[in-house]
C-alpha cells in the first residue's frame, strides 16, 4: 500500500449514537483513489449508518470525515454529493413515478446551472445543458448493457423489476459525477446469475468508470470477488481490516457472525 | 454466510418465457396491462400522434375563435373566467403537482396580488400607476410573499403544511376584511366593501376596454405561462421538483437542494397567482374579501385535481369543465341547461366506467329500455305516478317525461327516491365489476328520476350537487385526473 498518497475519503474517530444507543463508535476508515473497499458485518452492525454519516444524512457526534483534505462532517447531503460522493440506498429510494431516464437526469442537478428563467425561456444555455444531461443519462444507463436501454427509458421506475431498480440506483448515483461511489448492498435480493453480473459490474465501475468504491455487502462471494480491502464492523466498532482472506478467517469476525446465528437460533 | 434465497420466485417451467419476477417478465406484464382498449385506448393513441406543440396550436386557434362565437357578456362569463382559472390552476400545479407540497393558502396569493394591484390603480389611495410598472411589482411582491410562506415547508410536510397554509389563507381574508376608518377613510384595504373602481389595464396608452381585447390579453398571458411551465417542467428544475415530490431524502442525496426548491416552488406558484390577481382586479374593476375565500380555493383545487396533478393540459381541461359547468348552471340561466348537463354527466360516467364499446352499447340500451319499460308498466297500473310534467320542458323535456316517471301529487316521492339513490350509489361502489355492469342502468335511471322529481325544483342545491357528482364520478373512474398519469404511492 502506498502510504504517501493521501486517501480520497478518511474517517477519523467517528461516533454516532441514537438516544442511548451507540451505533458507530470511534471508527477509523479510509478509501484510497481507485480502491474497492467492502464494509461487512452482521445486521445492525452500523454499516448503513456509516453511509448516512458520510453522505451527510446524519451529522457525526464526534470525529472527522475528510474528503480530499476537506472536512465534510455536518455539510448538507446535496453539498457533499456535489463534492463527489454519491450513494445508493439499501431500501431502494428511486423516484418511482418518474421515468427511468428522468431518474438519472434528475441527479445531474448538482453539476448544471441554468436558472429558472433560462429554463422557462429555453435560452441557449438551458438548451445545451438539456442535451448534455440527456446524453449523460443515456451513457450511464448504457453501462448496464441491455438491461436498461431502449423502451425502458420512458417507463416509470415503478415498473422495473427488483434487480433493475438496484441497477437504476447505481446509474442515478453515477449521474452526479462522483469520484466515490457508496453502494449499499447492491446485490441484495438478486438471483445467483444477477449477483454474478453485479460482481462483474462493480469491477467495471472502477476500471472503466474510474470510481473509487465503498460497498456494503452480505454476499461473501461478491465481497471476495471485488474487494481490495475488507473492513468488518460489529456493534459500531471496527473489528477487523485487511484482505478478504485475512478478514474472513479472523476469529472476531467469525465470532460476530456465529454469535449472531447462535442468538438467532436461541 | 450466504443469504437464504427462499424468497425468490420459483423457476419458470415453460421454456422460452421469462421467469416470473425478472425484468423481462415485469415488462411483459406491464405491456399487457397497459394495452389501450376501448375509449381510453383511442384517447391514448390520439395523444401519441398529436405532439405538444400541435396540441398547443390547436387549443390556441380554438380559443382565439371563441370571441367570434360568444357575445361580450358570455365571453366574460365563460372565456375570461376559464382563462383566469387556467392561470390559477397552472400556478397551483407548480406547488402541488410538481413539488407535491399541499398548499391550502394558495388563494391568499391570488388575493394579495389582486388587492395590491387594486390599491396601486384606484382612488382608494389616489394612486394610479401604469400597469407596466405595477404588474411586475405586484408579481415580484407576491413571489416574495410566497417565498416567506414557503419557509414552514422546510420542516413541515403533508397535513401539517396544509394546516399552516390554510391558516395563512384565512388570516388573509380576516385581514382584508378588517376596516379601520381612520386609515384612508375606508380602512387599509376597504374592509368588507373592498376596493372599487379599479383602472382598466393599459400598456403604453393602449387600453384593453372591450371584453374581446381583455380576452386576447389573458389568452396571450396564458400561453406564455403555459409554455414557460412546460419548458420548466422538462428542465433540471422541473425534474428536481418532481424528485422532491417523490422522495425528498433521495433527492437531497442526489445533489438537489431540497429546501431551496421548496421555496422556489412556492415563489413561482405565488408569482403566477399574483399576476392572475392583477388581471382579476382590473377585469372585475372591484375586489372584495369574499372573492378570496374558501369556495375559490376549493374550485382551484377542483380544477387541478380534475385535470390531474402535474399535468399542464389537464389544468386547461379542468378549468374549462369546471367554469363551463358552473356558468352553465348559474341561476340566471334556463333550467334546461342543468338538465342537459345532468344527462351529459350520467352519460360521461357510464362511458368512463364501461371500458369496451359493446358493453357500453348494452348498458346504454339497457338504461333506455329499462326506462321505457318502467314508464309503461307504471302508466298502466298507476297513472297518477307518471302524469307529472318535466319542469321547463322543451322538446328534450317532453321526451324525458315519457321516459322518467314523474308523479303528480305525491310530494314525498322525490325525497324517498333521493335517499334510495344515495343508498344505491353506495352499494354500487361496493359491487363486483360484473354485477356493477348490470346495476348501472338501474342506478342511472334512478338518478334521472331523482333529478326530474326533486332537484329541478331546487336549482341552487342542484347546482352544487351536480358539481360534486361530476367530481366524484370523474375521480372515481380516473383517480389520477382526466389527463394525469397514474401514480403509485410510496410506502
Ligand atoms: N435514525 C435512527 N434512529 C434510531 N436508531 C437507528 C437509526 N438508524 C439506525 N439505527 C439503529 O442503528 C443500528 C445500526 O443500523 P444500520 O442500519 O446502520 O445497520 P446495518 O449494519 O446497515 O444493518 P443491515 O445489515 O441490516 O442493513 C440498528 O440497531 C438500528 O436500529
Ligand atoms: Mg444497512
Amino acid at each position: 500500500m502506498n502510504g504517501e498518497q493521501a486517501p480520497l475519503l478518511q474517517l477519523r474517530h467517528v461516533a454516532k449514537s441514537f438516544g442511548g444507543l451507540r451505533v458507530v463508535y470511534d471508527l477509523d476508515l479510509e478509501v484510497r483513489d481507485g480502491e474497492i473497499v467492502s464494509l461487512i458485518g452482521p445486521n445492525g452492525a452500523g454499516k448503513t449508518t456509516v453511509f448516512n454519516l458520510v453522505t451527510g444524512i446524519y451529522a457525526p457526534d464526534d470525529g472527522e470525515i475528510v474528503l480530499e483534505g476537506r472536512d465534510i462532517a455536518g455539510l448538507p447531503p446535496h453539498k457533499i454529493t456535489r463534492l463527489g460522493i454519491a450513494r445508493t440506498f439499501q431500501t431502494l429510494r428511486l423516484f418511482l413515478n418518474m421515468s427511468v431516464k428522468e431518474n438519472v437526469m434528475a441527479a445531474a442537478y448538482g453539476h448544471t446551472s441554468s436558472t429558472v428563467l433560462e429554463s422557462m425561456l429555453r435560452l441557449p444555455r438551458a438548451r445545451r445543458e438539456e442535451r448534455e444531461i440527456a446524453q449523460l443519462a443515456e451513457e450511464k444507463l448504457a453501462f448496464f448493457g441491455q438491461r436498461l436501454v431502449g423502451y425502458r427509458w420512458d417507463q416509470p421506475a415503478y415498473s422495473l423489476s427488483y434487480a433493475n431498480r438496484r441497477r437504476l440506483e447505481i446509474a442515478r448515483a453515477m449521474a452526479t459525477k462522483p469520484r466515490l461511489l457508496l453502494l449499499d448492498e447492491p446485490a441484495a435480493g438478486m438471483n445467483p446469475v444477477e449477483t454474478g453480473e453485479m460482481t462483474e459490474l462493480i469491477g467495471r465501475l472502477r476500471d472503466e468508470g474510474g470510481y473509487s468504491i465503498l460497498v456494503i455487502e452480505h454476499d461473501m462471494h461478491v465481497v471476495e470477488g471485488i474487494s481490495d480491502r475488507v473492513v468488518a464492523l460489529d456493534h459500531g466498532v471496527k473489528i477487523a481490516e485487511g484482505s478478504f482472506d485475512a478478514v474472513a478467517t479472523d476469529p472476531r469476525v467469525v465470532e460476530a457472525y456465529l454469535g449472531l446465528r447462535k442468538r438467532a437460533s436461541a | 454466510m450466504d443469504r437464504d434465497r427462499t424468497d425468490l420466485p420459483p423457476e419458470n417451467v415453460e421454456p422460452g418465457r421469462p421467469r416470473v419476477g425478472v425484468d423481462e417478465w415485469v415488462a411483459q406484464v406491464d405491456q399487457r396491462r397497459d394495452r389501450p382498449t376501448g375509449i381510453a385506448g383511442v384517447a391514448r393513441r390520439i395523444g401519441e400522434v398529436v405532439t405538444p406543440p400541435i396540441r398547443l396550436a390547436i387549443v390556441v386557434v380554438l380559443a382565439a375563435l371563441v370571441p367570434l362565437w360568444l357575445g361580450e357578456g358570455d365571453l366574460f362569463n365563460y372565456g375570461i373566467f376559464v382563462l383566469l382559472y387556467i392561470l390559477l390552476g397552472l400556478g397551483l400545479n407548480v406547488v402541488v403537482g410538481f413539488a407535491g407540497l399541499l398548499d391550502l393558502g394558495y388563494v391568499a396569493f391570488f388575493g394579495f396580488g389582486a388587492y395590491f394591484y387594486a390599491l396601486l390603480s384606484s382612488e382608494h389611495y389616489g394612486i394610479h400607476w401604469p400597469a407596466i410598472v405595477s404588474i411586475p411589482l405586484v408579481v415580484l411582491a407576491t413571489s416574495l410573499l410566497g417565498l416567506v410562506l414557503g419557509i414552514p415547508s422546510r420542516r413541515l410536510l403533508g397535513d401539517y403544511l396544509a394546516i399552516v397554509t390554510l391558516f395563512f389563507g384565512q388570516a388573509f381574508v380576516v385581514f382584508v376584511n378588517a376596516s379601520n376608518p381612520k386609515v384612508a377613510g375606508k380602512g387599509l384595504t376597504g374592509g368588507p366593501n373592498g376596493v372599487a373602481d379599479i383602472d382598466p389595464v393599459s400598456f403604453f396608452g393602449y387600453e384593453f376596454t372591450t371584453r374581446t381585447q381583455q380576452y386576447a390579453l389573458l389568452l396571450a398571458a396564458g400561453v406564455v405561462v403555459l409554455v414557460g411551465l412546460h419548458f420548466l417542467s422538462e428542465s433540471r428544475t422541473g425534474r428536481a421538483l418532481r424528485a422532491l415530490r417523490e422522495d425528498p431524502l433521495a433527492a437531497e442525496a442526489m445533489s438537489i437542494p431540497v429546501n431551496r426548491l421548496k421555496l422556489l416552488a412556492f415563489g413561482i406558484g405565488a408569482g403566477i397567482a399574483g399576476f392572475t390577481g392583477c388581471m382579476f382586479a382590473t377585469l372585475l374593476t372591484a375586489v372584495t374579501p369574499g372573492n378570496f375565500d374558501v369556495p375559490i380555493l376549493i374550485t382551484v383545487y377542483a380544477v387541478v385535481i380534475l385535470g390531474g396533478f402535474g399535468s399542464l393540459s389537464g389544468v386547461i381541461l379542468g378549468a374549462v369543465v369546471i367554469t363551463v359547468s358552473f356558468q352553465f348552471l348559474a341561476p340566471e340561466n334556463p333550467q334546461n341547461n342543468a338538465r342537459v348537463l345532468f344527462y351529459t354527466i350520467i352519460l360521461l360516467a357510464i362511458v368512463l366506467a364501461v371500458r369496451s364499446w359493446w358493453r357500453l352499447l348494452l348498458v346504454l340500451a339497457g338504461t333506455v329500455g329499462l326506462g321505457i319499460a318502467v314508464h309503461a308498466i307504471v302508466a298502466a297500473f298507476a297513472p297518477t305516478w307518471t302524469s307529472g310534467q318535466a319542469v321547463e320542458a322543451g322538446r328534450f323535456g317532453d321526451l324525458i317525461s315519457d321516459w322518467v316517471i314523474i308523479p303528480q301529487g305525491h310530494p314525498d316521492f322525490g325525497n324517498v327516491a333521493y335517499v334510495a339513490l344515495v343508498v344505491a350509489l353506495l352499494v354500487l361502489t361496493q359491487m363486483r365489476p360484473t354485477y356493477r355492469l348490470l346495476a348501472i342502468p338501474a342506478v342511472a335511471y334512478l338518478a334521472a328520476v331523482v333529478w326530474e322529481t326533486s332537484f329541478v325544483e331546487q336549482p341552487a342545491v342542484a347546482r352544487w350537487i351536480l358539481f360534486g357528482a361530476l367530481l366524484v364520478v370523474l375521480m372515481n373512474v380516473r383517480p389520477q385526473g382526466l389527463l394525469g398519469t397514474p401514480r403509485v404511492e410510496i410506502a
